[in-house]
């Protein structure tokens, strides 16, 4: 896992108890994310990495995995072009 | 006839998880609340409800949210209620706000509206006498969170007909969702079952007969649940599950439903479950 990933992974298991995720599972199947820890993902993700998450992108692929929400990041930290 | 237009009185968490899901689902709703501070937070959290959906409902293209938003009139006037097709009411669970609520609704919506008493433990047929529409008036118990709960618990009352039962069907269709229809008894099926349940692993832990883990993990790994009864009541919330268990021991009149003391004792001590940080399992704070 790169820093990314594994600054995603320390948050998440802060809600996982004695589970050690991995870089490709589900958080979603696992059953553990509740609306309520989807929003403070959602606002960790933007303050840990100063990124802005538009409506369009809070979509289930975006978010499904470690590996999902670092592609997000690098994404949306990638130059603007608009 | 298509249900169109839906009231929806209250504008606790039901409320919001059904004006979002009546909503999102292409129908006109009007959510009614005494209170203008309650609607704008409920405002607030039914955008960010549609905001998040995608992170939880799989699927086709979603509509804007703002267009989603624009289906829901927020009021505190019940006039507004005047030409709904179906209505459903969430006011709190107590039975003098229902008693004066209903003469006022049966007096401002159609006649030809359904009404649909969103409860967990009143008895519908008690709420339908308070109408001069008992045939047109069901329980329909949602789950929560609405918009991801596909099946309801809806609940036929002495005077409950057919046609109102098919009229409820057709709107949990045209919202995805489905009921299974049960008898109006007191708890109907989900609470008389899960509240005797839970208060009886409480009594497990009471006893020292096993922790709150092993208890959980019982249930999880043997019976499939996705959820241990103590781990839903920490869910749920303490003081419910007390409430509920103590409205069953009194309509029943049956000693099985009595209280655990420790549950009692929890309550008192303000261990209520995830809201409160602590439960039977510990939350951390901010969570």
């Amino acid at each position: 896992m790169d820093e990314t990933q594994v600054k995603i992974k320390e948050f998440l298991s802060r809600f996982l108890k004695s589970h050690d995720l991995q870089i490709d599972e589900d958080i979603f199947a696992l059953g553990f994310v509740s609306s309520l820890l989807a929003m403070q993902l959602v606002a960790f993700v933007e303050k840990e990495f100063g990124i802005q998450v538009e409506d369009a992108d809070l979509d289930l692929d975006n978010f499904r995995s470690i590996r999902a929400i670092s592609d997000l990041v690098a994404r949306k930290s990638a130059p603007a072009t608009a | 006839m298509e249900i169109r237009k839906v009231g929806v009185v209250g504008a606790g968490v039901m409320g919001v998880g059904l004006g979002q899901s009546l909503a999102q689902t292409g129908h006109e709703a009007v959510l009614v609340d005494v209170s203008a501070a309650v609607l704008q937070r409920a405002r607030e959290e039914i955008r960010q409800g549609l905001r998040f959906r995608g992170l939880f409902q799989k699927g086709e293209k979603r509509e804007d949210s703002e267009t989603v938003l624009g289906r829901i009139t927020f009021t505190t006037d019940l006039a507004a209620l005047a030409d709904v097709d179906f209505l459903i009411e969430n006011v709190p669970e107590k039975w003098e706000i229902k008693r004066d609520l209903y003469p006022r609704l049966d007096a401002v919506c159609p006649q030809r509206a359904v009404f649909a008493v969103n409860t967990s433990c009143i008895s519908i047929t008690r709420v339908a006498g308070l109408t001069g529409r008992p045939d047109r008036v069901l329980g329909m118990h949602f789950m929560n969170p609405v918009p991801l709960k596909p099946m309801v618990e809806a609940i036929r009352a002495f005077h409950t007909s057919d046609e109102t039962l098919e009229t409820a069907r057709q709107l949990l269709r045209q919202m995805g969702k489905d009921c299974i229809v049960v008898g109006d008894l007191p708890g109907f099926v989900s609470n008389r079952i899960l509240m005797l349940t839970v208060n009886e692993a409480v009594f497990v832990l009471q006893d020292g007969v096993a922790t709150a883990e092993q208890v959980d993990q019982l249930f999880k790994t043997c019976f499939g649940h996705k959820m241990g009864p103590l781990e839903t009541a920490d869910l749920i919330g303490l003081d419910t599950i007390l409430y509920s268990i103590e409205v069953l021991y009194e309509s029943y009149n049956d000693s099985k439903f009595r209280p655990s003391p420790l549950l009692k004792k929890m309550v008192d001590a303000g261990l209520l479950g995830r809201k409160s940080g602590k439960g039977f399992y510990d939350y951390g704070i901010g969570r």
